[in-house]
């Protein structure tokens, strides 16, 4: 894997592990299973998910 | 983890492996022998690191494993909620190191680095006993059941699960045991960073700067660069070390330093304000931009901490045993049964991990066989952080963690009298030694402030000033580990009153049908107030508490805690009994048993016993009849204040009937669809089946 994809992997996971989904799957997803639906923007992905994680409580924090 | 699964590579590798296990085992022994056997001479804490590890390493290759292939029957064939409901958005496969990561940084919060160090006053080796036994048996085994149990029902909440076991009735009652635990459990975090910024514009500064940062990035995120997680965090990580370097400016100027010092009180009253705006606000803007901030630190923070105890290996300071296992401790009151199992509650077993591990992590889990690397897994590593902690705790002088610990009522509020008080207790030190330390870590006093925070990071910024700057950099790095509790304390207090409002307003919800419409401002004002009041209320009476506070509210929320990890451990044994898996069922049953003892033990107690110091009714009695007679009992200054205490101290009584009054309740139901379901002739468990596909 080239050093621009190994890093792009990384900063995914990272983000994955703060809460924010990958866009990358979701536009894969979209493609193959509902290619007739639109898609959103990753700026509207990125609102709609952290609006979703955080929005009717904490987004499944601990003590 | 790749090394852990077994291969079949014919029989000389398993030979091979075998090996390895027979020699971590005896390292494990070994280092708990040389613990064990110490004594009058200082153990490293390299000892505990590595009898900690070879444990944790065992467990989860051996009892994990056993509880995975023959209890649960794990299937990896079988179809995970994010396989079947793969959306790209709440199910999503997710690589297991990645999913581990996220389901670790969910878990552990500050309650796993509180807990051991408020132990230490038994010595460090009752503690780390119990976080290595809670672990292995309760808690990792709460946390890997828990997200099984959801992840074979489409990743539903730890409510919905008791209700399709248990019954509606259960289940509502398990949900509303949960709003009074997090009613406690936000108004001790709070009272911990209380204790943590009183007198201390060093550190109120660099935390309210968080705020400003936060919504920079968020702004950033947003509006600028929609999504830019990355930037974002690098650009608030770059203010939150400028607001630590030049904290120390700000605290020493004469015109700022005033503004940023503040008393236990006016704190108080900070923080219940901050909850009730700061939940308001779209999330956006404060509240996910600082929950990334907080993630970033957590896990820098806890990396650095294992890499400088391994680097520095510490010799521990504080004895394996102090004579305070009695009871008569100045940090909390009660004796090591069954105090001490509910003061380590997160790092040992904690209830609340059941509310995670049926909440995101199980849509994400890829393949059934990640369940006991993610669910066992970062439950091991939480209680790493823990024993960490209690190690952080113990390499300090004992002199000084009594000093900083012990209410003002017992030491005092000057280097004399702490000094004078702690030598008494049996730990000599010099008052000189008291403010030197609070010199070195850039504060004007370090006495009375319990809570853990502020010891922690004593001890923290003695490891990180031994790896990086000396003794010049002690103050930098008292003040990062206060910032880096902080912070994550400050983003629970934010989202944990916005669940809490979204809650009640779901309660008033089912008389006044309009509060359910969560977006209009009566219902949310309203709910942000109820819920406000109710740990602003704890949070006051915490602040204003001659004994500091911590000895009321800690137990009880470690009873609340412990009693939530009972309800979840019941629940896996009602579903291994519908599973008609009812011989394995020790596995739940005996943590079970134990947390249930040591709850309902604790909680009686709190409410029943004669000691003044334990039992709430023999304080408020003690405190009534004085009243009755016309006398004064310090702290009390005025008949209304001596009212006060007595109606606080029946609020917590009551609070610690209402919880016994859950988990009693819980047990009935487990108990009786237990035995209901022996009777059945096959499982009657409501999993999704297997050959179930998604619409």
């Amino acid at each position: 894997m080239a050093l621009r994809d190994q890093l792009s992997l990384w900063a995914e996971n990272a983000k994955v592990i703060l809460g924010v989904p990958s866009y990358r799957l979701y536009r894969e997803h979209m493609a193959r299973h509902h290619p007739e639906r639109a898609l959103m923007s990753e700026a509207q992905f990125f609102r709609n998910r952290q609006d979703a994680r955080y929005g009717k409580g904490g987004g499944g924090k601990c003590c | 983890m790749g090394l852990l699964r077994s291969g079949r590579e014919g029989k000389h590798l398993t030979n091979i492996r075998n090996l390895g296990w027979i020699v971590l085992a005896l390292l494990g022994a070994m280092a708990l022998g040389v613990i064990a056997t110490a004594r009058g001479e200082p153990v490293n804490a390299i000892w505990i690191v590595a009898a900690a590890v070879s444990v944790y390493l065992i467990a989860y290759r051996f009892y994990a494993r056993y509880i995975s292939d023959k209890v649960l029957r794990l299937d990896p064939a079988r179809p995970t909620p994010a396989a079947r409901h793969a959306d790209g958005l709440d199910f999503v496969p997710t690589n297991r190191n990645v999913l581990f990561g996220h389901h670790f940084a969910a878990i552990a919060g500050a309650g796993p680095l509180v807990g051991p160090v408020l132990a230490a006053q038994m010595g460090y080796l009752p503690g780390l006993l119990w976080i290595l036994a809670g672990v292995v048996v309760a808690g990792a085994v709460q946390d890997f059941i828990i997200l099984f149990i959801s992840m074979r029902r489409d990743g539903r909440s730890l409510g919905e699960l008791i209700r399709m076991e248990m019954g509606q009735v259960a289940g509502t009652i398990a949900l509303f045991g949960a709003f009074t635990i997090m009613v406690i459990i936000l108004a001790v975090l709070s009272l911990i960073v209380v204790r943590a910024l009183t007198g201390s514009p060093w550190g109120m500064f660099t935390v309210a700067a968080t705020i400003p940062l936060a919504i920079v990035m968020g702004v950033y995120m947003r509006w600028i660069r929609p999504g830019r997680v990355g930037e974002a965090s690098i650009i608030g990580l770059i203010g939150l070390f400028l607001a630590i370097v030049y904290g120390r400016e700000v605290a020493e100027s004469a015109t700022w330093g005033p503004l940023f010092t503040f008393t236990p009180v006016q704190l108080c009253w900070i923080l219940i304000g901050y909850g009730a705006v700061a939940s308001m606000l779209p999330v956006w803007l404060l509240l996910a931009p600082r929950d990334y901030l907080s993630t970033f630190l957590k896990i820098g923070a806890i990396a650095a901490l294992a890499i400088g105890i391994v680097v520095t290996a510490p010799p521990l300071q504080m004895p394996a045993l102090t004579k305070f296992v009695d009871g008569s401790g100045p940090v909390w009151s009660g004796s090591l049964f069954p105090f001490l199992f509910i003061t380590i509650a997160c790092g040992a077993v904690s209830g609340f991990h059941a509310l995670i591990a049926s909440g995101t992590t199980p849509k994400l889990i890829a393949s059934e066989g990640d369940a006991r690397f993610i669910g066992y897994g970062a439950m091991l590593m939480e209680s790493f952080v823990a024993v960490m902690a209690l190690v952080a705790a113990s390499i300090i002088e004992p002199g000084i963690y009594f000093a900083m610990n012990s209410p003002a009522a017992v030491v005092g509020t000057d280097p004399a009298s702490a000094a004078a008080a702690v030598s008494a207790m049996g730990f000599a030190i010099s008052p000189e030694t008291i403010a030197q330390t609070a010199r070195d870590v850039g504060e004007t006093t370090i006495i009375s402030r319990a809570g853990g925070a502020p010891t922690l990071a004593v001890g923290m910024a003695h490891i990180f000033s031994q790896l990086i700057g000396g003794k010049a950099m002690m103050a930098f790095w008292y003040h990062f580990a206060i910032l880096f509790e902080a912070l994550f304390i400050l983003t629970a207090v934010d989202a944990g009153t916005r669940s809490g409002r979204f809650m009640l307003q779901d309660l008033i919800g089912l008389a006044v049908p309009s509060f359910r419409n969560s977006s209009s401002l009566v219902p949310s004002v309203v709910g942000t107030i109820l819920c406000v009041s109710a740990w602003g209320f704890f949070l006051y009476q915490g602040v204003t508490d001659p004994l500091g506070g911590v000895n009321t509210l800690w137990p009880l929320f470690g009873i609340s805690n412990q009693m939530l990890a009972a309800v979840a451990l019941m629940l896996g044994t009602v579903v291994l009994f519908r599973m008609k898996h009812e011989r394995f069922a020790w596995v739940t049953l005996i943590p079970t048993a134990w947390l249930l003892l040591c709850t309902i033990t604790a909680s009686l107690m709190k409410l029943f016993s004669a000691d003044p110091r334990v039992g709430f009714l023999a304080h408020a009695q003690g405190y009534s009849d004085a009243l009755a007679r016309g006398e004064l009992i310090a702290p009390a200054k005025s008949a209304a204040e001596m009212a006060s205490i007595v109606f606080n101290d029946r609020i917590d009584a009551a609070l610690c009937a209402v919880f016994l009054f859950v988990v009693l309740a819980i047990l009935f139901f487990a108990v009786r669809t237990c035995l209901a379901a022996r009777r059945l002739p096959a499982p009657s468990v409501h999993e999704i089946p297997e050959t179930a596909l998604a619409a």
